[in-house]
């Protein structure tokens, strides 16, 4: 699948979790590689892209977990 | 600088013939703004009898998920020079080797973005600059990863793996720690950089049994030097070490966890089969005994801090591995270990708390080993072993 694909349904699940539930890595790579019938290797790439570009961010509340940063 | 704040709380712990903390931040805050008010902020934690510290958040380094531990204060008007004052772990060299020109360089970059305080070194290992800036922090990591330092491991992940100081200066050394440690280290840079892990996973080599770093207690995987074979004797050795006023059987003998050692006066002999190689014997008649020749490692599992659950100490699960480069069963072990965690780990699990949630059995299972007598943490308790249906057709 194109990767450009999977940022996009990655970024999706993380917005719509806001405000709902903090997500981790590994919910994201679990839930996209379940819906798009990938690996979560592919994912993990994905999610690699989007964090070091800045369009995702890691935090830390008491857990690492993966959000959209502040504005 | 001028001195900002009075301090008689903290003045208390410069007392007393320990080296203290105080006195050193007191010399930091001589020329660093932001060490004279964590004086001040201190203080008034002390005074308040609570802590003014806020930790987490969303500070860090880009495409980093770890390294960096966001501090702040809960009183940033009265101590402006502490509002943040982010922790940034660096990843240390392999059994804390270090040259002069390398450290300088470190805390000259510290000096410029930081506090200039360090902890030299935390708990898990790693090189720690203690206070900076959120604004300090991209350039600082460029500065320092520039030179050829990395951050270390933070929040769910791989945490940075450290060692003993193994062939590096220590002779029993029965694997080479500093190898395994670096290798680990480059194995599994997004594990350690990019959290996906229910909570952390700390990797502690030793080069032997007496484990100087105690993994034991404080890894999740704790990789053990250890060999095959019988115990090498010298016994023209034993002999030096009984003239010169050793009692070998009070020392050695009755010492023995196993029992498996005799002395007649003349020659120390061994019962192999019954060795558990603790290491007490070789390291009190370092001249007359030596480990066997075929050298290997223990690996265990599981051992962690009181936190969520109380504390426990690894658990053998692999008795004797060969540690060759480039160390690939254990690199294979420890990735199903972390798809096993992976799927049942809960939120803040360490995987000692889930084995001993889920079973040793079934974890056993998943990874692909099979029970063995060396897995028996206690005597006359066997708590993973039981029959499969099918076994008993």
């Amino acid at each position: 699948m194109d990767k450009e694909e999977v940022k996009k349904k990655i970024y999706a699940l993380v917005e719509k979790s806001v405000g709902k539930k903090k997500l981790k890595s590994s919910d994201i790579q679990k839930t996209i590689s379940a819906e798009l019938g990938i690996s979560r290797d592919e994912v993990k790439e994905a999610l690699k892209d989007l964090v070091d570009s800045g369009t995702l961010i890691y935090t830390y509340f008491g857990g690492s977990f993966v959000e959209i940063p502040p504005k | 600088m001028p001195k900002k704040y009075d301090t008689p709380l903290l003045d208390q712990l410069e007392k007393g013939s320990y080296p203290s903390f105080v006195t050193e931040i007191k010399k930091a805050a001589a020329k660093n703004e932001q060490a004279n008010d964590l004086l001040g902020a201190l203080e008034q934690c002390y005074k308040d009898k609570k802590t003014h510290w806020k930790h987490g958040g969303i500070v860090g380094v880009r495409g980093y998920g770890g390294g960096v531990i966001g501090r702040y204060s809960d009183i940033p008007d009265q101590f402006p020079g502490v509002a943040h004052f982010h922790t940034v772990r660096i990843n240390q060299p392999s059994g804390f080797f270090y040259n002069s020109k390398a450290l300088r360089e470190l805390m000259g970059l510290w000096d410029q973005y930081g506090s200039g305080l360090t902890n030299f070194h935390g708990s898990t290992g790693d090189l720690v600059l203690l206070g900076t800036k959120t604004e300090h922090l991209e350039p600082l990591f460029a500065e320092v990863s520039s030179r050829g330092w990395d951050l270390g491991g933070s929040g769910s992940a791989m945490r940075t793996p450290s060692c003993c100081v193994g062939p590096g200066r220590c002779e029993w050394s029965n694997i080479d720690t500093l190898d395994i440690t670096y290798n680990i280290t480059q194995e599994f840079q997004d594990e350690m950089h990019r959290p996906a892990f229910p909570y952390k996973f700390k990797f502690k080599t030793s080069g032997c049994a007496v484990d100087c770093i105690a993994s034991i207690a404080r890894a999740d995987c704790s990789i053990i030097g250890t060999w095959k074979g019988d115990i090498r004797i010298d016994q023209d050795a034993v002999k030096w070490y009984a003239k010169n006023g050793m009692d070998i059987n009070a020392e050695i003998i009755n010492r023995c966890p196993t029992r498996c050692m005799s002395y007649d006066g003349k020659e120390i002999k061994i019962a192999n089969e019954d060795c558990s190689r603790c290491m007490h014997c070789i390291a009190k008649m370092t001249k007359a005994l030596r480990p066997g020749k075929e050298k290997g490692a223990t690996i265990l599992i599981g051992s962690k801090a009181p936190f969520v659950v109380g504390a426990l100490l690894s658990w053998v699960i692999v008795p004797f591995m060969k540690m060759e480069p480039p160390y690939t069963e254990l690199k294979e072990l420890t990735r199903k270990i972390w798809e096993w965690w992976d799927e049942h780990g809960k939120n803040r699990e360490r995987t000692g708390e889930l084995i001993e949630r889920k079973g040793m059995r079934n974890f056993l299972e998943f990874i692909g080993v099979n029970p063995q007598p060396a897995m028996i943490k206690e005597p006359r308790r066997d708590p993973f072993y039981f029959w499969q249906p099918d076994e008993l057709k």
